[in-house]
């Protein structure tokens, strides 16, 4: 693995996807070893605001040399960051955490993403590096599904994307898709996989589980949680495991380090 | 230029640690930072049987720092031994091992296994804020301060450090009565108790509820306990709280430490520790100081 490094990133281009959705591409080097469902720790330039903020990956570009941000404001950092404008420099710390393990999707098989609210993201770059047939869902709240094109563009052989598939989206109030969340756009559309792959919110991470467990196959989530190091020194990040893990000799994985992504059975959610 | 300080026998290259628990043992800072360049590491808090933590969350952002409310969570002693400190055994450089405990016993029972080892200090902590047995009730009352560094003292082969909670009223009589109960020195400050709450939710924000505040905005508070303490006891004092940079330490330096800890900031800066250590040698260069005990407590 590379070494992980903190270094100043330039700011490409920033804009608005949805309200309070940002699209953040930013230059840098750790974009030659970032793969999907990694992360970066990106610092707010504010001093009371001390810690890095965890932003998982939507695209990496190793040619271009620039990482692909989408991120929620929801508070006084990711504020900071809506306000970064091109040429702008901003420190990250990366690259950080084990990515989705594509390898797992022969060819042969079908794999379900699942994308839930700001869990959208990490899937892009995802779907453009399965090479299997993909049945993409991505859940939203409302009608600003952000990213959708991407999608549809990753499945049809666009933006050098592998393979080919379909896209659904779900929404929370019934104005795009199915009314509802990812689960309910699985069951509607009855759609079937071999192995799963998904970032969300804890409750549909656990409904992922269970749907998995019940369906006999492997699902792989990334998880999330408050963080401080992002490097695995300071536990602030751990969640429960269902064995005893190699790190800790307790239940507890550390999400920045061990994780973010599991698969579903090793983790207790 | 001397940058070696010596406390109880034990030389260290240069007076800049790492705060225990901020650092874990080494492993994943290792990979920012050359070790064998720092004054010492001090381990996370290591425990007789693995400790589990408290939930999540465990850690918050406040203004200038941070609450933390790990709850300990380690491994245990028999795998640190094997695993944590065979790693550090690689460096050049110090390794005083960070002892937790819920009675007495679990305290004596981690200092005796140690004392087969060739760890150089420990630093007992008396003083984490987020455990609710042992720990802190060892680090709030004088007499019971007094009488955990006793038996610790009987069955260390280390030099010990005491190290201290600055939830208390008057920190020189925790300071004295450690000093008094035999302790080799005593390190300041570990965390302040504080909450977070989140308004929209009227909930805490830690799953503990309350935690242990660290970062730049604790400096001052530290600062003065190290000063306080410095004239209060003879032992000497590896002093922390907020350091950021390496004129930060020299503030701890000149209040009367003998050597310094990076705490919190390894999590904003992870080249923080090296950092400090260059910048201190570029004051005294700058200042043309030949020794770094100059600067040691010359603030009274």
């Amino acid at each position: 693995m590379a070494q992980k490094r903190k270094e100043a990133a330039v700011v490409v281009n920033q804009q608005a996807l949805a309200p309070g959705i940002y699209d953040l591409t930013l230059r840098t080097g750790l974009a030659q070893e970032a793969r999907c469902g990694q992360f970066v720790a990106v610092y707010p330039k504010d001093k009371s605001t001390l810690l890095p903020r965890p932003i998982s990956i939507c695209e990496a570009d190793p040619e271009a040399g620039t990482l692909r941000l989408v991120y929620r404001v929801a508070g006084k950092g990711t504020g900071e960051f809506s306000g970064l404008t091109a040429g702008d420099r901003v420190d990250i710390l990366g690259i950080l955490g084990n990515g989705f393990p594509v390898e797992q999707a022969r060819p042969d098989m079908t794999a379900l993403l699942l994308g839930g609210g700001i869990g959208v993201p990490p899937i892009l770059q995802l779907a453009k590096e399965l090479s299997c047939e993909k049945k993409i869902v991505a859940g939203y709240r409302d009608a600003q599904c952000f990213l959708r094109e991407d999608f549809e563009a990753a499945v049809s052989g666009g933006q050098n994307a592998k393979g080919s598939g379909a896209v659904y989206v779900a929404s929370e109030d019934g104005s795009v898709g199915t009314k509802g969340n990812v689960m309910d756009a699985i069951a509607e559309n009855d759609i079937r996989a071999d192995i799963i792959y998904a970032c969300g919110p804890m409750p549909m991470l656990r409904a992922v589980k269970a749907y998995a467990e019940k369906q006999g196959i492997p699902a792989y989530i990334s998880l999330e949680e408050r963080m401080a190091c992002g490097v695995g020194a300071c536990l602030g990040c751990v969640c429960k495991t269902t064995s005893v893990d190699p790190h800790s000799h307790v239940h507890n994985a550390r999400i920045c380090t061990d994780g973010p992504v599991f698969e579903a059975r090793e983790v207790d959610i | 230029m001397n940058t070696r300080v010596t406390i109880a026998g034990v030389e260290f290259q240069n007076p800049v640690m790492t705060g225990s628990g901020t650092f874990g043992s080494g492993m994943e800072y290792g990979e920012f930072v050359d070790l064998n360049r720092l004054g010492a590491v001090v381990t996370k808090g290591v425990a007789n049987v693995p400790w589990p933590g408290n939930p999540t969350p465990r850690v918050a952002e406040v203004y200038g720092g941070m609450l933390n409310a790990i709850g300990l969570q380690n491994p245990g002693i028999d795998v640190f031994i094997e695993r944590d400190l065979a790693f550090l055994k690689q460096f050049d450089t110090r390794v005083i091992v960070n002892v937790c405990g819920k009675t007495v016993e679990d305290y004596v029972e981690v200092v005796e296994k140690l004392g087969d080892t060739d760890v150089d200090m420990l630093e007992i902590n008396v003083s984490c804020p987020n455990v609710k047995e042992g720990a802190i009730a060892f680090g709030q009352k004088a007499d019971a301060l007094f009488h955990i560094t006793s038996c610790i003292k009987k069955a260390a082969k280390q030099p010990v450090i005491m190290k201290l909670s600055p939830n208390v009223t008057d920190i020189t009589e925790m300071a004295r009565a450690a000093e008094s109960a035999g302790a080799d020195a005593i390190s300041l400050i570990n965390t302040l108790t504080g909450v977070k709450i989140d308004i929209e939710k009227r909930k805490f924000v830690l799953a503990n509820k309350t935690g242990g505040m660290s970062g730049p905005a604790i400096k001052p508070i530290a600062l003065r306990m190290v000063w306080q303490c410095a004239n209060a006891v003879k032992i000497p004092i590896i002093g922390m709280g907020g350091i950021a940079t390496a004129e930060d330490a020299v503030e701890f330096l000149m209040a009367g430490a003998t050597a310094v800890a990076v705490g919190a900031m390894n999590f904003v800066n992870p080249y923080t520790t090296v950092e400090v250590v260059d910048g201190i040698e570029a004051f005294m260069d700058r200042h043309d100081i030949a020794d770094v005990h100059e600067l040691i407590g010359c603030v009274k």
